[in-house]
């Protein structure tokens, strides 16, 4: 053996211990000066995150502030045309907590599925649509939080363009004077799964469903921690520091089994295009690099992730592959779903499971949920709003917790 | 096999017949995006973007050819790829762990620019059956909604889907959140003025004569509605 090389031993020795990196010795500067300094030549506004916050550590050991209250929420189109229990559950914790939250109407979706799956945009278009829920929220006075992971990815990768090329700055600024807007950047671009990050112990004190039976594999999103990778929170004590600690250290605080699978780093096969119109790939890949190996290597009973494309993907694609005799069968669940679960909110006014394609049943009977009871209160409301006799749910009917210890 | 190795004389096999210039045209604009050189920084070729990506699993794509066809500014190479492969990139950003800061999946996303802009029929194909998705995004804002969600669209995602669009309109009332509750033709209820100032966004960064690239159809529709929206408010 070479005197350069390291045992096996040691290599594994090292790859053990947790990693605690030093941000004097970050690859990649810290983006937060440059907006400083941007600021002060008055360039834009950044936004500073509010009090109350908490403070993280994300991938190169620097430190993120996550706001707590006064939140703008910035919804998800695919979350809330397609999984509309996830956003429920969001804004279900929220009012849990007794959070001041702003649930907008002048907010348009980021525009960024479309972008990344035809490119029928362009740079400057992507900033600005970006620049104006940005300064919609500023405006208002509350912060945003970003649902979705794709507008959480892109919004950070815009925002180090915007702060990279004054040429963009510029073309940005024509516009956004034409609109009567500033350019307002926020200090941190924050994830929504962040704040459920932060807020875990609290949702823990609050657990009213046992959980500690419940396997759960996760599958962390790719737009969350791998573009701009600096912004993503980590922890040494999950993980090892090596892996993002979001979800899987709100699991964790729940009690539930995290169970890990060699992919876990792969993506859900999602492709922006292919989900929409070459689901062949989209299934494939979910299936064979995804569901199978979760389900060989540590047969959960639920996979557990935090975007809007992760969610929609895993889910739906595993119908077409058990008529293949598949070993598929893994229900699907956002984090903020999983938590509110947890808090005892009701499985179908508040996490629409009816709106998820695999069967949670399973899960929830696990989990010693009467799910035909909730289901039938779930109906009544249904035959109610069809008779007439309410215009729909509100939030006075799902408040409540209903599941109790 | 899905890696391939790089073969400088490989490139412009099938496309003897597009004149140099017209290769270097779009190459040249592919380089001169104020992002390009923020996306490659050179190739050390260790493989480890086509080890991340999806697509290299499933396709016959490499990340790593095209940070090396762009980084050796072969545009024979560049031009094959530029038609055959970048519409199987899953954009999933899986290769940015790549040890020189190479951004392989930046680089497909502005040639994928390139193609639409210049309306290749391989855009187009690409695209095909994506023009409502379009038509949704330009003029609400939202990349997909409720009543998209059809049996013919998503034979595959089971019977679910044909339960959900029996029962949409009832169960869209049935969701607590006041901006969603009831909205079916949109993922949430947006403001007038914000789908105005969308359409401006849109007009003013050219993004428009984009869309008229891929469905000249569909452009005209949209700008008919968006004008009259404009100006009625005007």
């Amino acid at each position: 053996m070479s005197e350069h090389m390291l045992p096996l031993t040691e290599i594994r020795e090292r790859k053990a211990q947790a990693v605690r990196p030093n941000p004097e010795e970050a690859p990649r500067p810290d983006l937060r000066e440059e907006l400083y300094e941007l600021e002060a030549r008055g360039e834009l506004i950044v936004q500073r995150v509010p009090e109350p916050y908490v403070e993280v550590t994300t991938k190169y050991g620097r430190t993120k502030k996550v706001p707590i209250d006064r939140l703008w929420h910035h919804k998800s189109c695919g979350q809330c045309g397609h999984i509309p229990g996830y956003t429920t559950s969001i804004l279900w914790l929220n009012r849990q907590f007794g959070i001041d939250y702003l649930d907008p109407t002048d907010q348009t979706s980021c525009t960024g599925w479309n972008y990344y799956a035809s490119a029928t945009s362009n740079a400057v278009a992507q900033i600005l649509v970006m620049c104006r829920n940005f300064a919609a929220a500023y405006e208002t006075g509350y912060y945003p939080l970003i649902h979705c992971g794709t507008s959480y990815g892109h919004y950070k990768e815009l925002r180090e363009q915007l702060v990279h090329h004054k040429e963009l700055r510029d073309q940005v600024r024509r516009v956004l004077d034409k609109l009567g807007k500033p350019l307002v950047v926020p200090e941190e671009i924050v994830h929504y799964s962040e704040w459920v990050h932060v807020m875990r112990h609290r949702i823990a004190e609050r657990q009213v469903v046992d959980m500690r039976e419940v396997t759960a594999c996760v599958h962390p999103a790719c737009h969350y921690y791998k573009i701009v990778a600096e912004d993503a929170i980590y922890d040494p004590d999950i993980y090892g520091g090596q892996r993002t600690a979001t979800v899987t250290a709100l699991l964790q605080a729940l009690g539930i089994r995290v169970a890990d699978y060699s992919t876990w780093f792969d993506c859900c096969g999602f492709g922006f295009r292919h989900i929409l119109v070459q689901r062949d790939f989209t299934r494939s890949f979910a299936v064979l690099r995804k569901i199978e190996v979760m389900k060989d290597e540590a047969n959960p009973d639920m996979t557990v992730t935090h975007d809007t494309g992760c969610v929609t993907t895993l889910d739906k694609s595993q119908f077409a592959a058990k008529a293949h005799q598949r070993r598929v069968g893994v229900p699907v669940l956002a984090d903020s779903q999983v938590a509110a679960l947890a808090m005892g909110a009701h499985p179908f006014r508040v996490l629409q499971l009816h709106w998820h394609s695999t069967d949670w049943r399973p899960l929830l009977e696990k989990l010693g949920i009467d799910w035909q009871r909730y289901w039938a209160e779930f109906e009544e409301d249904l035959a109610a709003i069809e008779r007439g006799e309410k215009p729909g749910l509100t939030w006075e009917d799902a408040e409540e917790p209903v599941i109790s210890r | 096999m899905s890696v391939m190795t790089w073969s400088p004389t490989k490139g412009g096999e099938r496309y003897r017949e597009v004149p140099e210039e017209r290769k270097r045209a779009l190459f040249e604009e592919v380089k001169s995006d104020p992002r390009y050189p923020d996306f490659l920084y050179g190739c050390y070729e260790c493989g480890i973007c086509v080890s991340a990506c999806p697509s290299a699993r499933f396709y016959d794509f490499s990340p790593r050819v095209i940070a090396q066809a762009l980084a050796r500014e072969d545009v024979d190479r560049f031009y094959e790829i530029l038609m055959e492969d970048i519409w199987n990139c899953a954009q999933c950003f899986s290769c940015v762990r790549c040890p020189r800061g190479n951004n392989p999946g930046g680089l497909v996303t502005l040639m994928r620019e390139v193609a639409v802009r210049h309306g290749l029929e391989q855009a187009q194909q690409a695209l095909q059956g994506y023009s409502r998705v379009i038509y949704k995004i330009m003029l609400k804002g939202n990349q997909v909604s409720p009543d998209m969600l059809q049996p013919d669209f998503f034979p595959d995602w089971g019977p679910w889907v044909r339960e959900f669009s029996r029962n949409m309109a009832v169960w869209r009332k049935a969701i607590p959140v006041d901006t969603l509750r009831n909205i079916t033709d949109a993922a949430w209820r947006t403001d007038d003025k914000t789908l105005r100032e969308l359409y401006t966004i849109w007009f003013e960064t050219g993004n428009m004569e984009v869309i008229r690239e891929v469905d000249e159809g569909l452009y005209e529709l949209l700008v008919e509605i968006m004008e009259e929206e404009l100006e009625a408010a005007s």
